[in-house]
């Protein structure tokens, strides 16, 4: 039986945006409005989707480093968001981030050691005589050498930047990290140590991941369950081999078309998708997809479709689209 | 094998990195010439502020009448003034008055600036707006000006001065590093510290403030040649340190009377300031090069 580590429930994250003289709110970025998902223990979660579409914001909200708006927020069965500042302060401990950027992700005038003796130092995790062991320990685990310990940031390549920020991560044993766009940054080569590096990890230390992504052959190849994210709300979700096999809504589809295929015979129809992502200022009502949709009706742009499952889904697999029966049936055809 | 032991070796005896890192920009910096005289100035004005007064002929209040306004000579290399002083001891003698508004009133603006400056970029909000208001409040009076106002409102002597100094300092300072401040916040590794349950105590001290110190020496460094240059003019105004006080700025308010007969008089002072603040200046200007964030890469 899996047991759910993470459960996000009606998650909002608005940032008011100031104007005028005396810097009133004026209006609302809506960066994430009403998502919810779970992450089962050991699993890892994708959440897919374009830039600005509200992927990064969800797991800041999750981690509290930005405060969210509305929703709730249960980890291990406790409320986050009910958490005064000290006992979060507490809960850090079980869930870390990793960084998008190697560059950006650790303090430049501080060296390897003193990276990792803080974080240990913060959280007490370590008493202060073993801490050297460990460090080396942490080292070792994400394939540096105990020589580099006293090394400053400019020092190591992009990749050897993020087994750092990776080690300080697994410097206070989380249980749960999120990973925001860890290897984007990276070259490809690269990436795929990385991201073998995270899966060894996980089998390692029983890790669950919420992993931050737009590169969906990471995705693929890093993931148990998908969410597809668009302008604010969860689309999508469901095991990997679903969304990626099975897809449902036209989003996930023209998203998924996406993908080079290396094989010069394969024809694909690839869906490309007419207009821009509209502003998460004023998002479209109905459903946030509509001005892009090639099946879009009058019914979307009024209902708000919500996430259910239809007869040929399995598993946990939902989708939030008013047509998906009809599209696959062939009796509701695209516009364009 | 080989290999093995210069790894073991590293390890036992580790060399400091932050002693390492310094001697890098120390490195840099030897590459700017002009700096590097600046520094070497500087290095010599300290020295003279301290042993000088023991090694020039004459003392700082010593008069002789007979010989007044007398020009450069071998027995008086820079002359004498209205009294008949020697102006080259009483230069020598000023040196120390000069160096210890300069560093004294920095260091006071510095502290207060950059505490103004971490919370208000740090917190943001409320706090920012009002400590930035206030700020602009003293950036709106020319510098001497409000300079001149808080030594009429105290009295004019020279710690005064240095407080009036300082006072019109702190708005530098204390913008310069809120903007940096709020660059160094928005970066990951804050949020990775964060992310790990660092207190704010904590992030703007092991965090920020280390990464917003280049900057702050900088401007420290360029802020003594403009506290130097403001106490020079408050003096000169008869509003700093007193006669006889051997201050350069006074002395050239004194020389200011006989500027046709014996120019001297007002052209030495003067030259030892513009010398001291050049020097102050380009050696700011080199540590700014050396110190640059982007040398990392």
């Amino acid at each position: 039986m899996t047991t759910k580590l993470l459960e996000v429930n009606n998650l909002k994250q608005y940032f008011p945006i100031k104007g005028g003289v005396f810097g009133r709110t004026v209006n609302h970025v809506k960066a994430v409005d009403d998502v919810s998902f779970y992450v089962n223990e050991g699993e890892t979660l994708s959440i897919v989707g374009e830039s600005g579409c509200g992927k990064s914001t969800t797991g800041r909200a999750v981690l509290r480093l930005d405060e969210p708006t509305e929703g709730d927020i249960q980890f291990n069965g406790e409320n986050l968001l009910d958490l005064n500042k000290n006992d979060m302060r507490k809960k850090r401990k079980d869930m870390q981030i990793i960084f998008q950027d190697p560059y950006a992700s650790i303090n430049p005038r501080q060296t390897v050691r003193q990276v990792l003796e803080e974080a240990m130092a913060i959280q007490d995790v370590v008493p202060k005589a073993d801490r050297v062991d460990k460090m080396m320990e942490l080292l070792d685990t994400v394939g540096l050498g105990s020589h580099q310990l006293d090394r400053f940031p400019h020092e190591f390549s992009g990749g050897q930047r993020q087994r750092v920020g990776i080690a300080r991560a697994l410097a206070v044993d989380p249980k749960f990290i999120i990973c925001d766009e860890s290897v984007s940054a990276l070259d490809v080569s690269i990436q795929a140590q990385v991201l073998n590096l995270l899966k060894n990890l996980q089998e390692q230390y029983n890790l669950t991941y919420l992993f931050i992504a737009h590169d969906l052959g990471v995705v693929r190849h890093i993931s148990d369950r998908v969410a597809v994210m668009y302008l604010g709300r969860v689309v999508e979700i469901g095991e990997k081999e679903e969304i990626f096999d099975n897809p449902k809504h036209p989003y996930t589809k023209s998203l998924l078309s996406a993908i080079p295929v290396p094989d010069p015979s394969h024809k694909q129809e690839r869906i490309v998708l007419k207009g821009d992502v509209p502003s998460p200022i004023d998002p479209p009502p109905g459903c946030r997809f509509h001005t892009r949709c090639p099946f879009a009706t009058e019914k979307c742009r009024d209902e708000t479709p919500e996430l259910r499952k239809t007869e040929t889904m399995t598993g946990t697999h939902e989708a939030a689209c008013h047509y998906m029966e009809d599209i696959e049936a062939g009796r509701h055809k695209a516009a364009y | 094998m080989l290999a093995e032991s210069t790894v073991q070796e590293s390890m036992t005896k580790p060399s400091n990195p932050h002693i390492e890192n310094a001697k890098n920009i120390f490195k840099r910096l030897k590459k700017n010439k002009a700096a590097m005289v600046g520094g070497f100035l500087i290095l010599l004005f300290i020295l003279t502020a301290f042993i000088g007064p023991f090694l020039v002929p004459y003392g700082a209040g010593e008069q002789n009448l007979v010989n007044k306004l007398q020009g450069p000579s071998a027995e008086h290399w820079f002359g004498t003034d209205h009294l008949g002083r020697d102006i080259f001891s009483r230069i020598i003698h000023g040196m120390s008055i000069t160096l210890y508004i300069g560093f004294f009133s920095v260091f006071i603006a510095a502290i207060f600036g950059v505490v103004i400056g971490i919370v208000s970029g740090y917190y943001g909000g409320k706090i920012d707006t009002l400590l930035m208001r206030l700020m602009d409040v003293l950036l709106a009076f020319p510098g001497i000006l409000l300079a001149l106002g808080v030594v009429t409102i105290l009295r004019p002597n020279l710690n005064n001065v240095i407080l009036a100094v300082a006072v019109f300092s702190v708005p530098a300072f204390a913008r310069i590093v809120r903007g940096s401040t709020l660059a160094v916040k928005e970066l990951e590794y804050i949020d990775a510290v964060r992310a790990l349950g660092a207190g704010d105590v904590r992030i703007i001290f092991r965090h920020i403030l280390p990464n917003v110190f280049s900057p702050i020496i900088v401007q420290a460094t360029l802020r003594i040649a403009t506290a130097i240059l403001t106490a020079a003019g408050l003096s000169f105004l008869g509003l700093g340190a007193q006669p006889p006080t051997p201050e350069w700025g006074a002395m050239l308010s004194d020389g200011r009377n006989y500027i046709f007969d014996a120019g001297h008089v007002a052209l030495f002072p003067g030259l030892a300031i513009v010398v001291v603040v050049l020097a102050f200046n380009i050696f700011g200007d080199g540590l700014r090069d050396a110190l640059d964030p982007k040398m990392k890469s």
